[in-house]
């Protein structure tokens, strides 16, 4: 799994963070996302395949096969 | 587990019901039938990087048609549902389709509320859907003044990018200050000073009563205090009406949108999500109905989640965020108007701060100006009085 991020459609919700916080943080001085591992253990998968589906902002992709 | 699945409405809740049924390995058969012909795209962006021009339509598509090709789901787009047939589940369609499925998920959002006077005037727009903001865009970029009717969250955000695009505009509202209601009196006033410092002409507890015009072009809107504000560009965002017309008939319980239980259930088999549905939220122990687009997934979520047998209660702590002339606005709960406003965090004369609300000592609602992250750290302190015990639900809410 190989995750990527649009920081300029990111809106700050954090929903991401709440979700996988292992995987998603924010920066303090405007909520955007930062990525702490891109490419994350088989046990983050479906807390990250959940963040991609409920970021309001469609921010997050996830490619499966890389 | 129904073996098939039929979702009415294409936007983010919609969409959202189906991944999300997918994602938690259900293999039945899904329908996606939504009445625009597009692929399915994001609203809010809409009144801010597509009416600044900044996106084109395209970058709004919330999936890449290869993500929405794995959802292996037959999409129905373009096709207007026109009534459903609650104990068959069935749908018919504008043209005369029929679809039916032993689930049936209602998301078909709202349409804009138009007020009695304006509507069919030319010159007077509204903005819900990508059409409406690739229209508007283009009308903006024509006319030389523009007045904004309503001053909620929708006509803020317009007069905002319709500022930051270099229009002289007029935010007109009935409330004191822009947003009044979602962000309670002190807020709303720094809002309206915002707005103020950027050149918006603020026309607070103002209604408009007509549109005025020569020679078949709009020059201004008149208000009920007999005030002309001039315009050629009148933009109307006056809030929005749950779209269950096409429902009415069916049987189910429609009180500003379809009421549904605490478990987002209308009827056996039948549940609604997004701004569509009205809810019963356990915690609060009263019914809600949200438009704001967390809700949208995670009510599709909650629906997702009941039709595969959970049985989950719908219990969200409310959010929204704003983007409005260089600030984002975040806030989780819902500020009442007798709330107590605490800065907790940051300071206001620096336009950074997390603002707390409380009633009688209790949070109910937190505000993030230009401090998303730290909001969001505060939201754990409203997880008591929006996931606390249930209260009991009226026996009428689910029909």
């Amino acid at each position: 799994m190989k995750i990527t991020v649009d920081e300029e459609k990111c809106c700050g919700a954090g929903q991401c963070v709440l979700i996988a916080p292992e995987v998603f943080d924010q920066r303090d001085d405007d909520g955007i996302v930062s990525l702490l591992d891109a490419t994350p253990p088989a046990d983050q998968y479906d807390v990250v395949r959940e963040s991609a589906s409920v970021c309001p902002a469609a921010a997050i992709v996830v490619s499966e096969d890389a | 587990m129904p073996s098939d699945v039929l979702v009415v409405g294409a936007s983010a809740a919609g969409l959202a019901v189906v991944e999300s049924l997918r994602r938690k390995g259900y293999r039945g058969r899904i329908t996606l039938l939504g009445e625009e012909s597009g692929a399915p795209y994001d609203r809010p962006p809409l009144s801010k990087q597509v009416l600044a021009g900044s996106w084109d339509a395209e970058r709004t598509h919330l999936r890449a048609p290869a993500v929405l090709e794995a959802l292996e789901t037959r999409f129905v787009f373009g096709e207007r549902a026109v009534s459903l047939d609650v104990a068959a589940r069935t749908v018919r369609t504008a043209s005369g389709r029929e679809l039916g499925a032993q689930a049936v998920v209602l998301a078909t959002g709202l349409h804009p509320r138009r007020l009695p006077g304006l509507s069919g005037t030319g010159g007077v727009y509204v903005l819900r859907t990508l059409d409406d903001a690739v229209r508007l865009r283009e009308e903006l970029l024509r006319a030389e003044q523009t007045v904004v009717i309503g001053d909620g969250v929708l006509g803020a955000e317009i007069a905002a990018t319709a500022r930051e695009t270099g229009q002289d505009v007029t935010l007109t509202g009935p409330q004191a200050a822009p947003m009044e209601m979602q962000l309670g009196a002190d807020i709303a006033e720094r809002l309206a000073a915002l707005h103020i410092g950027h050149g918006v002409r603020l026309r607070p507890h103002t209604l408009v009563q007509e549109v005025t015009s020569s020679q078949g072009r709009i020059t201004g809107v008149r208000t009920a205090g007999g005030e002309i504000l001039p315009a050629g560009l009148v933009v109307e965002a006056v809030g929005g009406v749950p779209a269950t017309d096409w429902l009415a008939g069916s049987g189910l319980a429609l009180e500003d949108g379809v009421v549904c239980d605490s478990h987002c259930r209308a009827a056996e088999g039948v549940y609604a999500a997004g701004d569509v549905a009205r809810f019963h939220h356990q915690a609060l122990g009263r019914s809600l109905r949200l438009e704001n687009r967390t809700n949208a997934t995670e009510q599709a979520q909650t629906v997702a989640a009941n039709i595969l047998g959970e049985s989950r209660a719908y219990t969200p702590v409310p959010y929204f965020w704003t983007d409005q002339l260089g600030v984002r606005i975040q806030v989780y709960g819902l500020p009442t108007p007798t709330a107590t406003v605490h800065i907790a965090e940051g300071d206001v004369q620096e336009g950074r701060f997390v603002a707390r609300y409380e009633e009688a000592g209790r949070p109910v609602a937190v505000l993030g100006w230009n401090m998303p992250k730290h909001a969001r750290l505060q939201r754990q302190s409203l997880l008591p009085l929006y996931t606390s015990a249930p209260h009991p639900e009226p026996a009428t809410a689910m029909r």
